[in-house]
């Protein structure tokens, strides 16, 4: 009947409104729930999202070692040329060569922090760091080597 | 005790004693538009301060927090920013309307300001068709928007006008439907008579459904009237970049922007007065002592808080709405909210015939 769907329309449309306005109101009464970080002032506790990306890191455990086994997948992955993976091959003591890298070099300046690489990793070898304050006088500096001097590939990673 | 009514008694003594009548009152009057003007400018910081504190609370972020303590003198900033800055004319523009349309747009405002009482016996002008008066009025300010965007020669400005103009044209049948509502439970036009009438409780609990209704519906009509999200079409940013107003820049768009805020103030104090009682403290039935109590509190800020509470409804509602579209939006107003109203009407009008109101 017309009158009834008139009617149902007016209630659906006004209590859908109410409910907007009552989530909205709740945030207006609730001054705990303010996300906005003063950022200089705050910077010694300063709180971050867990999904914010800063830059591409590599962590390393206490032995100095990584797991990324130099398979490119990130040099591949990445649209704008910012990884470039240096392998070198290592001969273990039974005489195998295996792959190993060298550097693993990131270049800030060309990274739009779009997560590819970090996607395309498969043995989660890197991995996006909440670090934002990148600002350098001297432009090469912000080409960084990931992997630290001396560190190596963790064992059973392939 | 204090009173705004006693201290303008005063003034007007001490006048009429010192000069002759005429000058008196010519004094009167420049007395009158000095607090008018400083009213609306001090409206127009406070407002403009509230509007983004009340934005941010909602949005969950902190709002102006640098200039002054906790941001307040954000606003006093951003005034003298604008009144520093280049006012540009574009070349091909009607350079007399292009200038006049700020001015129209605040004179409506302060045209509007004549009629509304602010306290008790604190009124400038308690003239005896004052809701008449208001809603004729109030009807003007799509003049000086359509000028200005016609006036700017701009495309933005003029599909930002025309859409203000269908607006203002439509919300204002349903605005008028519902300040009739309270004209015919009170049987009055005059603004001081209706605030007399709200003695014993506002007209929102007395007038049962048919006024809450009505509330509902003028508190719809004028968002849409003083262009707000979630009708602010006119500007909508994101697609006509500011609407009639793209080419103002300097002090003349402070005037549309205070503008702006002036007419929320109004149509906020008209809608306290039609609904809530004005100045009239709240009184609940039987209870002597409450009453009492309540009367202690001058009628200013009981005209105040209630003007407020309405200016930060419409606060509320801009910053949880999404936009309409300009389909829905005349939708809205033909297809729901007249009809609404029309039926509104006739129920009141029985009401107030078989005087079922309290």
């Amino acid at each position: 009947m017309f009158l009834k769907e008139y009617i149902k329309d007016v209630y659906n449309g006004v209590s859908s409104l109410l409910k907007g306005m009552r989530k909205t109101g709740y945030y207006f009464v609730h001054p705990k729930e303010i996300i906005t970080e003063q950022y200089p002032d705050n910077r010694a506790y300063l709180n971050l999202a867990e999904r914010f990306k800063g830059e591409v890191i590599m962590p390393h455990d206490e032995n100095n070692e990584h797991t990324c086994t130099g398979c490119t997948a990130c040099e591949l992955a990445c649209p704008n040329g910012t990884i470039k993976v240096v392998t070198k091959f290592e001969v273990s003591p039974e005489g195998k060569k295996k792959k190993a890298i060298d550097t693993l070099v990131y270049r800030l300046e060309l990274c739009t922090m779009c997560n590819l690489c970090i996607v395309a990793c498969p043995s989660d070898a890197i991995k996006m760091a909440p670090n934002f304050e990148h600002s350098v006088f001297d432009r090469t500096k912000l080409t960084k080597v990931l992997n630290h001097p001396g560190s190596k590939i963790k064992e059973g990673i392939e | 005790m204090y009173s705004l009514e006693g201290i303008t008694k005063s003034i007007q003594d001490w006048l009429f004693l010192k000069f002759d009548p005429t000058l008196a009152l010519a004094i009167e009057c420049v007395i009158v538009i000095l607090l008018a003007i400083s009213l609306f400018a001090i409206l127009g910081l406070v407002l403009v301060l509230m509007e983004r504190k009340v934005a941010a609370h909602i949005q969950i972020r902190l709002g102006p927090n640098r200039v002054g303590p906790g941001g307040m003198f954000q606003t006093v900033a951003d005034t003298l920013k604008l009144i520093m800055k280049e006012g540009l004319t574009p070349d091909k523009a009607d350079k007399f309307l292009f200038n006049l349309a700020p001015f129209v747009v605040m004179m409506v405002g302060m045209l509007l300001l004549a009629p509304i009482a602010f306290a008790k016996n604190f009124q400038i002008w308690d003239i005896n068709i004052g809701v008449l008066y208001i809603s004729s009025v109030s009807s003007l300010s799509v003049i000086g928007i359509l000028m200005a965007g016609w006036a700017s020669n701009n495309k933005y400005s003029l599909l930002g006008a025309m859409r203000s103009g269908a607006q203002i044209v439509s919300y204002e049948l349903s605005a008028g439907f519902a300040v009739l509502t309270i004209v015919v439970f009170t049987g009055s036009l005059q603004i001081s008579e209706i605030v007399a009438s709200q003695q014993t409780g506002w007209w929102l609990f007395k007038g049962h459904i048919p006024a809450v209704i009505s509330f509902v519906l003028y508190i719809i009509a004028v968002t849409a009237e003083t262009n707000r999200a979630p009708f602010d079409l006119a500007e909508a940013e994101s697609e006509l970049t500011a609407g009639f107003h793209t080419e103002y820049s300097g002090m003349r768009f402070a005037l549309f922007f205070l503008a702006e805020y002036i007419n929320i103030f109004i149509v906020c104090a008209i809608g306290a007065t039609l609904f809530l009682g004005g100045w009239m403290p709240l009184h609940i039935g039987q209870w002597e002592s409450f009453n009492h109590l309540m009367d202690y509190i001058p009628s200013s800020i009981w005209f105040m808080g209630k003007t407020f509470l309405l200016i930060f409804l419409i606060m509320w509602f801009r910053w949880t709405f999404p936009r309409l579209r300009v389909d829905q939006l005349l939708n809205l107003e033909w297809k729901y909210l007249l009809p609404i109203s029309l039926f509104n009407l006739l129920l009141a009008t029985v009401i107030a015939i078989f005087g079922w109101h309290f």
